[in-house]
């Protein structure tokens, strides 16, 4: 299952709801407002980092860069992904939970 | 019931429908359209399941007076759907124990699941919508 | 694999039309099938022809519209949503059809993933 969270985790608790619904080994895309969650230096980053070890944590790469981030701010663990890539995984991963 | 295109076209298939409800009622549109969806997917004669989950379970509170509002109640709505076949409501525990309510306070029958119960549940689905 | 498309909010005011629209065209470009790219809530607002950003900005309506033209995708607007918002026919895009929600359930049950963008 791919779970997409797209609302910043400083606004609203989509991506918190999100981890503790979602199975382990499941993936989750972080895009939109919801990059901020996979930024370092945050109050949220130790939500990521542990998030990394219960499930693939992937970023949308065009959402981090229109807001000013690239790989180098990004959580270690967190892979940074291009739409071609949330294709693959949504055919890859079954079925897209939306966490809105 | 709204009037049904398309109802032909299904093949035989029957999936799994979840429309997971997460967002509180009225202050958006989001859950009474999410209702629309429920209805024509049983007309569609899929396996339809309902969770509430986050402020979702407050959809299912009892007692909405939106006449001060002028906006319609679709509790009525929620009631009638045991008379389309659609049972399988599930409210989340800790959503519903987190904002002081009680299976009691529901509208509707409902199963009253842990999280890791709807993280299965969530997980056994071929089609989730909602909002 | 065949993909249905659903857009849950209208262009301009959130990113989610975007989004879907990157999206969109990724399944394409992959060389998958999209059965059908359902509007739904203020969703239906990316059909309106009447739609004039400035010239430096993408034009939200347009570009489903070409999309739809090169890949003859089937875009439905919901027509009880549609109505609610004064977006009938004849505002209607290229490319862009009004239908009932039934087009929804039905995309979820033909395609293989159902993809939802919204707010």
């Amino acid at each position: 299952m791919l779970h997409t969270v797209n609302k910043s985790p400083f606004e609203r608790n989509a991506f918190k709801g999100c981890l503790a619904r979602a199975q382990k080994d499941s993936v989750i895309l972080l895009f939109e407002d919801a990059v901020y969650a996979a930024i370092k230096g945050t109050t949220i980053e130790s939500v990521t980092v542990r998030a990394t070890q219960d499930f693939k944590v992937c970023v949308l790469g065009p959402d981090l860069k229109a807001r000013g981030y690239d790989e180098g701010h990004v959580v270690e663990g967190v892979t940074v992904v291009d739409y071609g890539d949330f294709v693959d995984m949504v055919v890859a991963y079954g079925p897209v939970v939306a966490w809105l | 019931m709204p009037e049904i295109e398309g109802v032909e076209n299904t093949g035989g298939v029957i999936k799994k429908f979840l429309y997971l409800n997460s967002k509180a009622p009225y202050g958006t549109v989001y859950a009474l359209e999410v209702l629309e969806m429920i209805l024509i997917s049983a007309a569609f004669e899929q396996d339809v399941h309902v969770a509430f989950v986050d402020d979702g379970v407050y959809q299912i509170k009892r007692g909405h007076d939106t006449k001060g509002i002028e906006m319609k109640s679709f509790l009525p709505t929620y009631r009638a759907l045991e008379g389309y076949d659609i049972e399988k409501l599930y409210v989340e525990k800790e959503s519903m124990e987190e904002r002081g309510l009680r299976a009691e306070d529901f509208i509707v029958p409902v199963t009253v699941t842990n999280r890791l119960a709807m993280s299965h549940l969530i997980a056994s689905m071929d089609v989730v919508l909602g909002g | 694999m065949r993909f249905g498309i659903l857009v849950n909010e209208g262009p301009f005011n959130h990113q989610a039309s975007d989004s879907a629209y990157k999206f969109t065209e990724a399944v394409l470009r992959k060389g998958h099938e999209v059965y059908r790219v359902f509007f739904y809530y203020d969703g239906v607002n990316n059909a309106n022809k009447l739609s004039e950003p400035p010239s430096d900005d993408r034009h939200i309506v347009k570009r489903w519209s070409e999309l739809a033209k090169a890949h003859n995708l089937d875009l439905v607007v919901c027509v009880a949503a549609a109505l609610r918002r004064g977006m009938k026919d004849e505002l209607l895009a290229e490319g862009f059809r009004i239908s009932g929600l039934g087009q929804l359930i039905e995309a979820g049950i033909q395609s293989d993933r159902l993809v939802m963008f919204g707010d």
